[in-house]
């Protein structure tokens, strides 16, 4: 621009030399030709006619005339805000607010769902999954691979580099105080396919991806800086994980984060002899590929096809129907986070819409009030055009200021808003202002800007120009009038989707805190208890450790009872099976799914679950005895409709089989259904009713059989219900738990009052930003109103006069205008309330345990938002009640 | 303003075709600045084709920003700088099709002002 200025100015004063020696030479020639100095000049001047309008036409001719008059215009737009700094402080208000809040979102949206990969060249990058044929994704999520599966494909693929990982967790035991942290075992090849340099040391040898290999391991960038306070010294250090003594060789990257969380250890997969992993049955091996350069993912996609058909020829017993397949790696994100943040997208944009529409009858009000000076104008000779343009870069710099503003609120507000989100936002380091969301803070407020620039730019050079300048701009024609009228509607009508949305929310949130969460959640107190590494890995063990354990919660001070279980209710980590009610099971894809929980037998007691009929299991369900299982009233009602689920049997193919010898052999024992308990809303107070899987079973964890007590025990967790406040008990409980060699920890620590209250952090986190939604939108809808009201009752000060010399009295005329303006509310309200009811609908399918659109909801927001409205209006009602007759009458 | 620019446009527009071309033809001889330029047409025309300067710098900045002519700034024995206008490649060509434009277009003028001519021609 200012290089374009400089330009400019440099040819003008070169067009200016040019014409002067024009004129110098013809009037050389004139005094040569006899002529006197004097009469040379004149002739010459009035040869070549006028010097300006030739100089102008001809700059025309350089295609430079817009910039000058977008100057021109810029220049005029300030000088005219200048006027108004009321109606430019509203108007940047309501646009700072507006795109402020939908770039604040929008980032999150960016940050979130859109943002690629943060590895280089993430469209290179795929996952490797298995699919067997009636496998259940629904609820299993995409199937892996198994390890030995993985090391084929790798070794047969031409088209990928791939790398393996598995994810873990056990007991760090040294240096410091034991700790419990999760582990990424990873192929060599991960660091190298991701294209992430380390951030000390080095990745791991493919020597050291063998079995007796020397163990190594690398750190988390987060565990580094935190535990070793990121020393460099840390290299060639040990770390003792699940009894297994590790030598450093190198930290990852900061921020690497794979399948959603960043681990604190990484170790050699290859090193592991763990049977699982050189069992083709289970599938653990998460595969990450990077496409070779030049290959395409079609051609991946049938090599790997390829290498999964030849192994379940090769394979039958474990591979029969399994096949592989080859997708882009996408960000782990989760649908109801994606869901939740275009939600908040959708009421941002209609807070944005409302503030756009305020600010559109704002800008109308001022051009019908300057429509004087605009007809003027079009007398003095300006086109239609020019004044659409002029009205267009008004509006263009408002939005522009306005949305700068936003842009400065959003960075300023990003922050505090993630920290405030329920829970983990997955990928919430990503989020930041990038230039994607400037592109989108930009676009978005020029869009806005077209929106409310054209209507006043249409209108403005339409009228009649003698008229106006005839009859000034004193009264208000009917279109004018429908299109304020038209603003105000549709500021109301969007400010009651808001309102009932918020109203929604509330009312969900009051329904589910008043549900019964099918247990007692007073002073219950649950966590994870990592049991020490040399018990785990001897089974034998395990059930005398458990034992052990809840025989020392419950003598810790304050501790009523205690039970051991592994899955809790309204935490993450859940246990579905299929099952079926007879020996003929179909396949897995057919079967019905429950909830499998296994505990010790004083689980009812502790929780305070009802007992509905039969009994509970007790000591005398051991190994050696008939295996029994206990389901709650939902698995009752639907596995045996019409009939007592008592005393009959299920076949559950994935159980811990009693008679197992070994794992992932299916389980063809039959269950024995002895006791039917209440039901447990075990996905959370709002979310349970809707949840896919409800029906829940309980067995005997001493019917456990030994080959799964490791993998069972890694997950288990204990209960306690305590006579005093329960979080009182945490540190006595950890000291006692801590074991003969001190290296037993507790980790996950909750109270299930604290659960309750979190399973409705979502609905709380809405509530609480529709509401401020909402409360923004009323406020700036009320605006609106004011705004228009107080011009459109400025413009009829005569007419009220007039009114008034005629025998209306103030009250009349406070009616009236308050009737004009009921007019407008109720008009709102019909359009709103039907669009509500749409935005319902969207609410109840996106957010979990919504409860429907209630008349309530619309009973208690609508007079809210009437009286609003009519507070809002009654201020212009009022001035113009007290018009002077003879002042207004004068002033015509 | 506007109705000033769009009488001057109509002026111009009105010699435009003509103008550009008599320029063009004037340059292909020699190099020229403006007021050279519109001694040239007037005296080659027979003092019959006076060029209006107020089309005429208008003109020139078109035909230069068409990339026809080009300009550069000489001194001269007179005193001021002057702004000398020759042809370029892309002038010579258009210089071309506008003649062999020209010369269908007064034929054809010329039938119809006489058509005895055409008919008698061999």
């Amino acid at each position: 621009m200012k290089w374009t200025l400089r330009r400019r100015k440099q040819r003008n004063a070169e067009l200016r030399q040019e014409i002067q020696a024009h004129l110098l030479l013809a009037e050389r020639e004139g005094i040569e030709s006899g002529q006197t100095e004097k009469e040379a000049r004149h002739s010459a001047r009035r040869e070549f006619g006028n010097v300006a309008i030739a100089e102008e036409v001809t700059r025309d001719m350089w295609g430079w005339r817009w910039a000058a008059d977008f100057l021109q215009d810029l220049r005029y737009a300030i000088r005219s805000f200048r006027q108004y700094p009321g109606f430019v402080a509203v108007a940047l208000l309501a646009l700072a607010l507006g795109t402020g809040a939908t770039t604040l979102m929008f980032s999150l949206v960016s940050g979130v769902l859109l943002k690629p990969l943060p590895y280089p060249q993430p469209d290179r990058l795929v996952a490797v999954n298995g699919h067997t044929e009636g496998w259940n994704a629904k609820i299993y999520g995409e199937q892996k691979l198994a390890y030995l599966d993985f090391l084929d494909c790798q070794r047969d693929s031409h088209s990928l580099d791939m790398a393996a990982l598995v994810y873990n967790s056990g007991t760090l035991s040294a240096p410091g105080d034991p700790q419990y942290v999760d582990y990424f075992e990873i192929s060599p090849e991960l660091f190298s396919v991701l294209r992430v340099p380390l951030a000390l040391g080095r990745a791991f040898l493919p020597e050291e991806d063998k079995i007796g290999a020397a163990p190594v391991a690398i750190l988390g960038y987060s565990f580094w800086q935190r535990r070793f306070d990121a020393s460099a010294k840390v290299l060639g250090s040990s770390i003792v994980l699940e009894q297994k003594r590790y030598t450093i060789v190198g930290v990852a990257p900061a921020g690497l984060r794979l399948y959603g969380n960043e681990p604190e250890v990484y170790t050699p997969l290859g090193q592991d002899p763990a049977g699982y992993l050189h069992s083709r049955a289970a599938q653990p091996v998460h595969v990450v590929g990077r496409l070779r350069p030049g290959a395409r993912v079609e051609q991946a996609q049938a090599e790997v096809a390829l290498t999964g058909s030849r192994l379940a020829a090769a394979f039958a017993d474990t591979n029969k129907g399994r096949s592989l397949q080859v997708k882009r790696l996408r960000p782990p994100v989760d649908d109801v986070v994606g869901s939740t943040l275009w939600l908040l997208l959708g009421a941002v944009g209609l807070v944005l819409s409302i503030a756009c529409a305020n600010v559109a009858s704002l800008m109308l009000a001022r051009a019908i009030s300057r429509e004087r000076e605009l007809a003027m104008r079009v007398a003095l000779g300006a086109s239609r055009g020019r004044l659409v343009r002029q009205c267009l870069t008004e509006s263009a710099l408002l939005s522009l200021v306005g949305g700068i503003l936003g842009v400065l609120l959003a960075n300023g507000g990003l922050h505090p808003f993630l920290a405030f989100w329920p829970g983990d936002l997955p990928r919430a380091e990503e989020v930041q202002l990038d230039w994607r969301v400037l592109l989108f803070a930009i676009a978005v407020s020029l869009l806005t800007s077209v929106f409310f620039g054209l209507a006043p730019a249409w209108r403005a050079p339409v009228r009649e120009v003698e008229q106006i300048l005839r009859v000034g701009a004193r009264t208000v024609t009917a279109g004018a009038r429908r299109l304020h009228s038209a603003f105000v509607v549709s500021e109301m009508a969007l400010a009651i989707v808001l309102l009932v949305a918020a109203g929604m929310l509330g009312r969900t949130l009051l329904h589910a805190s008043s549900l019964d969460p099918g247990l007692d959640i007073r002073n219950l107190l649950v966590m994870r208890v990592g049991l020490s590494p040399a018990t785990l890995a001897d089974p034998a063990k395990i059930p005398a450790a458990w034992e052990d354990v809840i025989a020392r919660a419950k003598r810790v001070p304050g501790v009523e009872s205690a039970t051991a279980v592994d899955i809790v209710p309204m935490r993450e980590g859940n246990n579905q099976l299929g099952y079926w009610t007879s020996a003929d099971v179909p396949p897995q894809n057919r079967q019905p799914v429950v909830l499998a929980s296994s505990a010790t037998p004083e689980y009812l007691k502790v929780m305070g679950m009802p007992l509905l009929e039969g009994r509970f299991f007790d000591d005398h369900d051991r190994m050696r005895s008939e295996p029994v299982i206990v389901v709650d009233d939902v698995l009752a009602k639907s596995a045996f409709p019409g009939q007592d689920a008592l005393g009959k049997n299920l076949w559950i193919p994935d159980m811990p089989c009693v008679q197992a010898t070994q794992t992932f052999v299916e389980c063809s024992t039959p269950y024995k259904i002895v006791g039917v308990v209440g039901h447990v809303r075990y996905w959370g107070l709002a979310g349970d009713d809707q949840a896919q899987v409800r029906a829940q079973l309980y067995y005997p964890f001493a019917q456990v059989a030994p080959p799964f007590l490791t993998r069972w025990s890694q997950l288990m967790s204990i209960a306690v219900r305590t006579s005093v406040p329960p979080l009182t008990v945490v540190w006595p409980l950890r000291r006692a738990l801590r074991g003969a060699a001190g290296d037993q920890v507790l980790y996950q620590v909750h109270t299930m009052e604290q659960l309750a209250h979190d399973s409705l952090a979502l609905e709380r986190f809405l509530l609480l930003l529709f509401g401020i939604f909402a409360a923004l939108a009323l406020l700036l809808a009320c605006i609106g109103i004011y705004g228009v009201l107080a011009y459109l009752t400025g413009r009829r000060v005569p007419e009220i006069g007039l009114r008034m010399a005629i025998g209306a009295s103030p009250s009349d005329v406070t009616r009236l205008v308050l009737r004009q303006s009921l007019g407008m509310i109720f008009l709102g309200l019909g359009i709103g309330t039907a669009a509500a009811v749409a935005a319902g609908r969207i609410l109840e399918r996106l957010v979990e345990g919504m409860q429907p659109i209630a008349l309530s909801t619309f009973m208690i927001m609508i007079p809210f938002l009437v009286l609003a409205a009519m507070l809002a209006s009654l201020v212009p009602a009022r001035r113009a009640s007290r018009v002077d007759p003879m002042n207004a009458l004068r002033q015509e | 303003m506007s109705q000033r620019k769009g009488r001057y446009q109509n002026r111009t527009e009105i010699l435009q075709g003509t103008l550009d071309m008599l320029i063009l033809q004037t340059l292909q001889w020699a190099p020229r600045h403006g007021y050279a330029l519109s001694k040239a047409i007037r005296t080659n025309s027979g003092e019959i084709l006076k060029v209006d300067t107020g089309s005429l710098y208008p003109a020139l900045h078109r035909l230069e920003r068409k990339g026809w002519i080009a300009a550069e700034w000489k001194a001269s024995e007179l005193g001021p700088r002057l702004r000398v206008y020759h042809l370029t490649k892309a002038g010579k060509r258009q210089l071309m099709s506008e003649r062999s434009r020209w010369r269908r277009l007064t034929a054809a003028i010329a039938g119809i002002l006489d058509p005895a001519q055409k008919e008698n021609a061999p």
